[in-house]
């Protein structure tokens, strides 16, 4: 028997499990306050799931919060924080919308599965902003590469992003994968999306208009994802009840490619009023939002939702994950022509409401009234906690522990052996095992994708204008210093896009950690939250929207604090784009910014000492600043041949990466008076290695001189030769680096 | 000269077949997989994607589309026709060429710069390039290797119906080393890599993939 | 209610990488002596009445041009009525 409101009124006292959905005593009785009875088990399931740490941000929304406090006033910014993915101009009557999210629980579970939705639904969060999605990146973490299960997770995690992905023909252009002991158990899956679009076809997530229609369109609706919901349905389940209501979540790349070229065409064809898509919490998200964010009404009649599986109770169906679904608004005077667009792309589509100026929303099930709430309380005055937190007992300790006594390389084979055994390092070995699952070229306007700094794609055809972005985050340096931590995956995100020779314009973040209840993880999480606040509002690039993961733990042992940062800038034409590598003309080699002798989370104490402690380098947001200023104009007049961020690994690391990639050599002479080892292997922020032509020596030194900016002269390119040599110390020829960097994934999930 | 370039459901690369038949000098034509009308188009290119998201198997619902309908005895009465990746999978499936493609053996898609040897200069669309010519194009598929049986295969070598062949590196299995062949006639071309992916090195390695698309334009006008 | 199941597999002389990879893990699963692997699909086609004449012929060519392609695969069709 449906439980409805009149039932809910008459037998107030029936007990409910909401403890079993994760609501505690206190946020059941304000629901119960706030719909003056007690709710419906429909209504129970909304709130519950709405109400949910991945949907409300309960623990997180106090400090994030300073995101928007703390926001630099920029004129680019079109669409700030609050709505599915934040938008900035780009110029030229262009705007872009980009968000990274995070899909690592289910990825631990059914790796290939919960990767390929998580970049569903990231596509979704884009298309709903009214932008065709033009590229997607990867931040990956998993655990050591040669754990068991890293085997099992890895290959499912990047063949759903591949899967996913290369059937909906966006190209991957970039993203990190990172191995690390505290992701085991917890892999982190991180998806990004870019999406771009004119100006005008800027869509909101609202519903106004009394009157227009609600349409869901796309997949029906099965049992995907609703797990636990099943309780609810309890009363009314037959002997196969809840064996059939699966807690993963299946993708269906096809229906989603359809989904999208529909969506573009509704937009473009001026048939819709807001558009939302359905993410977590399916329909029960989509409509409280959508009613919230319009005139505030909406009624919705439950059982026109077309179905997989007609066993579905009401609860299961507001509940239900299932993928490539969105919602449309629609006036009705454009509906035949919406439906018609739909048919003719193979979409089902289905008028399931409409919207009112009644305050609440309201569903019906066969003529029953099921819900009725104020959509405001389900989607977004959610219970806010002020989670407890302190510093970590040990963070003292651990700050104290400083790297500065390991054992270093002095001689010149020890400094060779030590940059081979680097380049071969898991997290500074060559990627493509992985990128080559990815396509690329799809759209043809990729110009610049990994090992390149940053991924870049032209967004216009005829004048050349382009975007380009660039994820990091060293959780380590998060570790020894979150605020220190999240203000380097900033600096370093922001460096990696001006090295390419774009501008920096805005700022996504997916905020992965552990427990919320642990006051040491939350005290991790606060001071991260701060930190990129802060760096945010001194770089002058606000935050545009993101994601939190809470939760990502095994037992006590939280992961290492990783604020992803996701940094997007634009240019004016990517023919002037600045690439890593030297080519065929070579030129002179400069390493910009300071080195200092930091080693506090670096890859050289993790990889050779498993050594993780003291402090991290130092934070210089103005030289960062700076550094970014010479990257970027050094590129507008062309001075730069090439530019290459230095982070993981030091300058070896980069200059490895650049030869690699130019596949030639170069000739490399430390500074006089400068450590080799600290030179090679310090991971000092701030720094780049950058070409020019020997005759433009001077135009670089007068335009560093004029931003404050250290300049040395570390060597020359050798594109006739193939061996990377220090002088007075060692070479090592392209060939065996090559070997050695490119061996390491394979040899592991090749075996 | 005109080039129709079909879209099925889940085409991905019909944009960049539309730009490389542009980039050569010719007037891309979009053709929708749903109707029979082939516009007096010159020519036909099939292009990369996963129609039907590669469901059942790669371009066997694609290949009884009514856009096939017309297009099938075209070809076979010396139409240009050229599928790429998903499109050479539809022209197997339609058996317009001879074969079929299955997945790859090492289980992965692998998307690589590819570098190919062009071994038939005699199709309407490798006319452009020299005899055994070597060129870098990209490859971008997980269900891209050629297979046949021995009779078949010694047949389209002995007839000189090989058009490409990797070099360097078999990157999906294929029997032979075979990355294109062509119909008896010449007018039918089936190649795995994506030369539409190599027409402008802003965006692609090189700029080696745009022949192809100027060759069928010369061989029409000759025509002509 | 008729019911036909059409059972494909690739054709012996065909490589089948997926069927190694299967043979690979049962082995490492603890399965000794596995000979060989092959992986096919099976369809089953639920249809209204009953399947003869015509109706019949034309759900056998279709097994064998559109459920399989007979360059590669093998199919065989039973029917439950």
């Amino acid at each position: 028997m449906t439980d409805t409101v009149q039932h809910a009124i008459d037998d107030p006292d029936h007990p409910q499990p909401y403890a079993e959905l994760g609501l505690k005593p206190d946020e059941y009785a304000r629901i119960r306050e706030i719909l003056g009875r007690r709710p419906t088990s429909s209504e129970l399931a909304m709130y519950s799931v709405m109400w949910s740490e991945h949907c409300s941000y309960k623990s997180s929304k106090v400090h994030l919060r300073q995101f928007g406090e703390k926001k630099p006033e920029t004129a680019a910014l079109m669409v700030g924080i609050g709505e599915n993915a934040g938008v900035v101009d780009i110029g030229d009557g262009w705007a872009v919308t980009f968000k990274v999210e995070s899909h690592n629980h289910p990825s631990y579970v059914e790796p290939y599965q919960g990767a390929a939705t998580g970049v569903g639904g990231i596509v979704r969060d884009i298309m709903s902003m009214g932008a065709r999605p033009i590229a997607v990146m990867d931040p990956l973490r998993f655990g050591p590469l040669d754990a068991p299960d890293t085997k099992r997770v890895l290959p499912g995690v990047i063949a759903g992003v591949g899967g996913y992905g290369n059937c909906l023909g966006l190209p991957n252009i970039g993203g990190e994968v990172v191995f690390d002991e505290t992701y085991l158990g917890n892999p982190l899956v991180n998806a990004l999306c870019i999406g771009a679009m004119r100006h005008e076809d800027l869509h909101l997530a609202s519903a106004s208009g009394v009157g227009n229609l609600v349409v869901l369109y796309g997949a029906r609706t099965g049992g995907d994802g609703i797990g636990g919901v099943s309780v609810l349905a309890s009363e009314t389940f037959d002997a196969d009840g809840p064996a059939k209501r699966p807690s993963v979540q299946v993708g269906d790349p096809f229906m989603e490619k359809l989904l999208i070229e529909a969506t573009l065409e509704v937009l473009h064809s001026g048939l819709v009023e807001g558009i939302q898509d359905l993410g977590g919490a399916g329909i029960s998200c989509a409509t409280s939002e959508l009613a919230s964010n319009g005139e505030g009404g909406m009624h919705v009649w439950l059982d026109r939702v077309l179905l997989r599986d007609a066993s579905l109770s009401p609860e299961e169906i507001l509940m239900s994950e299932s993928q490539e679904r969105m919602c449309a608004i629609v006036r009705p005077e454009n509906l035949d022509a919406f439906m018609s667009l739909c048919r003719r792309w193979d979409v089902e589509a289905v008028v399931i409401g409409e919207v009112t100026d009644s305050g609440r929303l309201t569903v019906d099930w066969h003529g029953e009234r099921i819900v009725d709430v104020p959509p405001r309380t389900v989607a977004h005055e959610g219970p806010v906690y002020e989670r407890p937190y302190h510093r970590p007992s040990w963070q003292d300790a651990l700050q104290a522990a400083t790297p500065d006594t390991l054992p270093r390389p002095s001689t010149p084979d020890a400094l060779r052996a030590t940059l081979l055994d680097l380049v071969g390092a898991p997290n500074l070995a060559s990627k493509s095992w992985v990128t080559s699952q990815y396509d690329r070229y799809v759209l043809g306007n990729t110009v610049l994708a990994q090992p390149e700094d940053s991924g870049m794609v032209r967004v216009d055809e005829v004048t050349g204008r382009g975007v380009a972005v660039s994820t990091d985050c060293n959780g380590r340096f998060a570790k020894l210093d979150p605020y220190a931590g999240a203000q380097l995956a900033l600096a370093e995100s922001y460096r990696n896009v001006a090295a390419t020779g774009a501008e920096p314009l805005a700022v996504t973040n997916c905020l992965n950690f552990g427990s919320p209840e642990d006051p040491e993880v939350m005290w991790q999480f606060a001071e991260a939250a701060r930190g990129l606040a802060d760096g945010c509002l001194e770089l002058g690039i606000p935050v545009t929207g993101g994601n939190v993961s809470f939760y990502n733990q095994t037992g006590d042992v939280a992961i290492l604090p990783t604020p992803v940062v996701g940094v997007l800038g634009v240019i004016d034409n990517v023919e002037r784009r600045t690439p890593m590598a030297w080519g065929s003309d070579g030129g002179v080699l400069y390493l910009l910014g300071d080195t200092r002798d930091e080693f506090g989370g670096s890859e050289w104490a993790h990889h050779v000492h498993r050594h993780l402690g003291g402090l991290p380098p130092r934070v210089d947001l103005p030289r960062e600043r700076a550094l970014g200023e010479v990257l970027i104009s050094g590129s507008r007049s062309g001075l730069l041949a090439a530019a290459h961020d230095v982070s993981d690994g030091g300058v070896g690391q980069a200059l490895v990466e650049m030869a690699l990639r130019a596949d030639s050599g170069a000739r490399i002479s430390i500074p006089v008076g400068v450590d080799p080892f600290v030179l090679l292997f310090s991971e000092s922020a701030g720094r780049a290695v950058v070409v020019v032509a020997q005759g433009d020596e001077a135009r670089l030194a007068e335009i560093c001189t004029e931003h404050g900016l250290p300049m040395a002269r570390i060597g020359d390119a050798m594109p006739q030769e193939r061996t990377l040599q220090f002088d007075g110390l060692f070479a090592v020829s392209i060939d065996e680096l090559r070997t050695v960097h490119e061996a390491t994934l394979p040899a592991v999930l090749d075996a | 000269m005109r080039v129709g370039v079909v879209t099925f459901p889940g085409t991905l690369d019909d944009r960049d077949a539309a730009r490389a038949v542009r980039l050569a000098g010719g007037e891309p034509v979009a053709l929708w997989h749903g109707d029979d009308d082939l516009r007096g188009v010159d020519a036909v290119v099939l292009p990369g994607g996963f129609s039907y998201g590669d469901y059942l198997r790669c371009g066997a619902i694609s290949r009884f589309a009514p856009v096939m309908t017309s297009l099938v005895p075209a070809a076979q009465g010396g139409l240009p026709v050229l599928g790429i990746c998903n499109g050479f999978q539809i022209l197997c499936e339609s058996h317009l060429l001879p074969g079929a493609l299955t997945r790859n053996g090492s289980l992965h898609f692998v998307c690589r710069d590819q570098r190919l040897r062009i071994e038939n200069t005699g199709t309407a669309w490798t006319r452009d390039f020299v005899s055994g010519q070597e060129i870098v194009i990209p490859l971008k598929n997980g269900e891209g290797c050629f297979v046949a049986d021995d009779a078949t295969l010694d047949e389209i070598e002995r007839e000189g119906r090989v058009i490409a062949r990797y070099l360097d590196v078999n990157p999906n299995g294929s029997r032979r080393d075979i990355a294109g062949i062509s119909n008896a006639r010449g007018n039918v071309v089936g190649l795995m890599p994506h030369p539409e992916h190599a027409v402008d090195p802003l965006t692609g390695p090189t700029a080696d993939g745009l022949p192809f698309f100027t060759s069928v334009l010369t061989a029409l006008v000759d025509a002509s | 209610m008729a019911r036909v199941i059409v059972d494909v597999m690739l054709k012996p002389e065909i490589l089948d990488p997926q069927g190694r990879a299967v043979q690979g893990a049962l082995g490492r699963l603890g399965l000794t002596g596995v000979a060989d692997v092959r992986q096919g699909k099976q369809f089953i086609v639920d249809v209204d009445g009953t399947l003869e004449g015509d109706r019949l012929a034309l759900m056998e060519r279709l097994a064998g041009e559109l459920l399989s392609n007979p360059v590669i695969e093998d199919f065989t069709m039973r029917i439950e009525q």
